[in-house]
């Protein structure tokens, strides 16, 4: 990205400044070297999101920030349905809820080493992953609107995991204000076999280790020590959420043009919160948000199923779950005044600092855990929320590394085959039903995660905790 | 005369799909077999079933989007890969039939899961040498 466009308020902020038709700044947080190599694209769309009605403050770029739809992946941008806000399917993104979930295993490194190849076989074989997987749920009508109203809580209720899991979920594993009604024929047939299923491309269930402890006071407090081993999951709401995101992407740019949205790219299809188009989208998201707690929250339970018969000894509580494509009512303090606000995160975790009134007891004093995953074979973070961060990005931070190299130009440099020895040797084992879809998501074709979660400390908006390392990689 | 063909492009963090043809039917048909080329090899795949598919748009652009939205629901929902297309273009409706075979993830080793087809660099039209260009990022 050209830097002579922005100007740098501070070493990890910098600023387009309000021009045009822009009603708010956008403000990108990175250091020096990531702005560098940013895609310019992330300059457009963040400044395209600045141009929306009823936007607030400004339109963000958290450090991962890239070319996404219409908004950037790593934008944040906050709305007032009071000043003609909108509601963007495109600043949600595809994937609804994407997110992380950790699960602490009460084991050392050292115990778990012994059988890393069963442990990762036990894993592939319970947690179906990749095109064409099936859960082993089929869902009837009823039960599809009942886990898109219920949640994680709906798939508790059914024994897949225990009601103490549910305080570790964002909004406690159940989305209020979920509209199954609103949810297409097309949303709910794509899901009927894929509760339970982990997806393909960026998605994977790793088993990895506490490598370094960056701040011991609050990783203790989250119950982390060097050499634990914990379990991340990162997936998202699987074919529900993919088709309500086609399905709205298309009403939302027919319909824009109705409510006299001027919209400086098709891409950025939106609508006002308060139309009936907005208020679907927002019932239908709300429901794909449930079907991605479900999801995380099934798979919790193949996962324990599968330390059951290898590591009978582990206990697999949560730390946390937490999602990086949403859009959620929340309160925030502008100019002195408290202000409900409508913040879309794109790739974009949500960060709450101490004391926030939505965090379980257990994680108030510390702040909320911000789970950032990294890509295949690489370093993965636990970081906390902050107060500051509050108030430069309605408490959010940045969610992962972001691809620095296309899938195309990916395969031609790698051999999945290649890289799966290599890892091995490094003692990263890799389990995954696509040899293609590995080289595609090699190491070196994402980001420096290291580097996107220095600038998210450094820039204030969450704090380090643990550096986690992976030892077995399922891959989608 | 434009040789009907197909290519992908690149998105920094997806994968575009181009279909160029010397009719927009044509670059349709391409687009959808690029769709495919993002999954497994369209060559390696034989023409087992057949599906029929309709949409309607208010433009050429939202007409390639819908096409292969529906492409991507028939692949989810039937567990299919298609392999060969055949696309009819009348106004602002489509009707095409598209041949595949199920999936098979041992021996397909499918790469991605497409999960549909955006409004990013979205475009359908005629380039100056006469041939018809259909293509738009997808997301995986």
């Amino acid at each position: 990205m050209d830097t002579s466009l922005l100007t740098r308020k501070s070493e990890y902020e910098w600023w387009v400044e309000q021009a045009g038709k822009m009603r708010v700044p956008a403000v990108l947080y990175a250091s020096a070297e990531l702005i560098h190599d940013m895609d310019p694209m992330v300059y457009e769309q963040a400044t395209n999101v600045a141009t929306l009605p009823g936007i607030v403050k400004a339109s963000y770029a958290m450090p991962d920030a890239h070319w996404g739809y219409g908004f950037p992946i790593g934008g944040v941008a906050a709305f007032d349905p009071d000043e003609g806000g909108v509601i963007s399917a495109g600043g949600v993104g595809f994937d609804i809820s994407c997110g992380v979930r950790c699960l602490h295993t009460g084991l050392k490194r050292e115990e778990v080493i012994p059988v890393k190849a069963e442990l990762a076989d036990a894993l592939y074989h319970k947690v179906p992953a990749g095109l064409g997987s099936r859960g082993r749920l089929h869902l009837t009508d009823s039960e599809m609107d009942a886990m898109l109203t219920g949640g994680a809580r709906w798939a508790v209720e059914r024994d897949y995991g225990t009601l103490e899991d549910l305080e570790r979920i964002e909004e406690h594993g159940c989305m209020a204000g979920a509209k199954p009604e609103e949810v297409s024929y097309h949303a709910k047939e794509r899901q009927r076999d894929e509760v339970g299923t982990l997806g393909s491309g960026n998605h994977y269930l790793e088993v990895q280790y506490v490598a370094e402890v960056h701040d011991a006071l609050t990783a203790e407090a989250f119950g982390l020590h060097a050499g634990d081993v914990v379990v991340s999951i990162h997936c998202g709401s699987r074919g529900l959420g993919h088709q309500i995101g086609t399905d709205f992407l298309r009403k939302m740019a027919v319909a824009a043009g109705n409510y006299g949205i001027a919209l400086p790219d098709r891409e950025l299809a939106c609508a006002p919160i308060n139309s009936p188009v907005g208020q679907t989208y927002l019932g239908a998201m709300r429901a794909a948000i449930n079907c991605a707690l479900a999801n995380r929250q099934v798979i919790t339970h193949l996962t324990r199923e599968a330390f059951a018969r290898v590591l009978p000894q582990a206990q697999l509580p949560l730390l946390y779950d937490v999602s990086h494509n949403t859009c959620k009512v929340e309160e925030h303090v502008l100019n002195g005044q408290l202000r409900k606000l409508f913040v879309h995160r794109k790739g974009a975790t949500r960060a709450f600092g101490p004391g926030h009134p939505d965090l379980p007891p257990a994680l108030r004093p510390t702040g909320q855990p911000v789970l950032i995953g990294g890509s295949m074979g690489t370093a993965s973070y636990v970081l906390v929320g902050t107060a500051e961060g509050e108030a430069r990005s309605f408490g959010s931070s940045c969610h992962g590394a972001g691809r620095s190299m296309s899938r195309h130009q990916a395969l031609k440099q790698w051999r999945g085959r290649d890289l799966v020895e290599k890892l091995a040797a490094e003692g990263i084992l890799i389990r995954s039903p696509s040899m293609r879809g590995v080289a595609e998501e090699a190491p070196a074709a994402y980001k420096d995660v290291c580097a996107v979660v220095d600038a998210a400390d450094a820039a204030g908006l969450s704090r380090k905790v643990v550096q986690l390392k992976p030892l077995a990689c399922i891959k989608g | 005369m434009t040789r009907p063909r197909w290519e992908h492009f690149a998105h920094e963090a997806d994968i575009g799909v181009r279909g160029i043809g010397a009719s927009k039917k044509e670059a349709f048909e391409q687009a959808a077999i690029a769709l495919t080329g993002v999954i497994v090899d369209p060559q390696e795949l034989t023409a087992e079933e057949v599906v029929e598919v309709t949409c309607e748009a208010p433009d050429d652009e939202l007409l390639l989007v819908d096409w292969l939205n529906a492409l991507v629901y028939q692949m989810a929902t039937r567990r299919l890969l298609f392999g060969r297309f055949e696309v009819h273009i009348d106004g602002q409706r489509l009707h095409a039939k598209a041949w595949g075979e199920p999936i098979d993830v041992a021996r397909h080793e499918p790469a991605v899961e497409v999960k549909g087809a955006t409004l990013t660099s979205l475009r359908v039209g005629q380039e100056a040498g006469g041939a018809w260009v259909a293509q738009c990022v997808v997301d995986v």
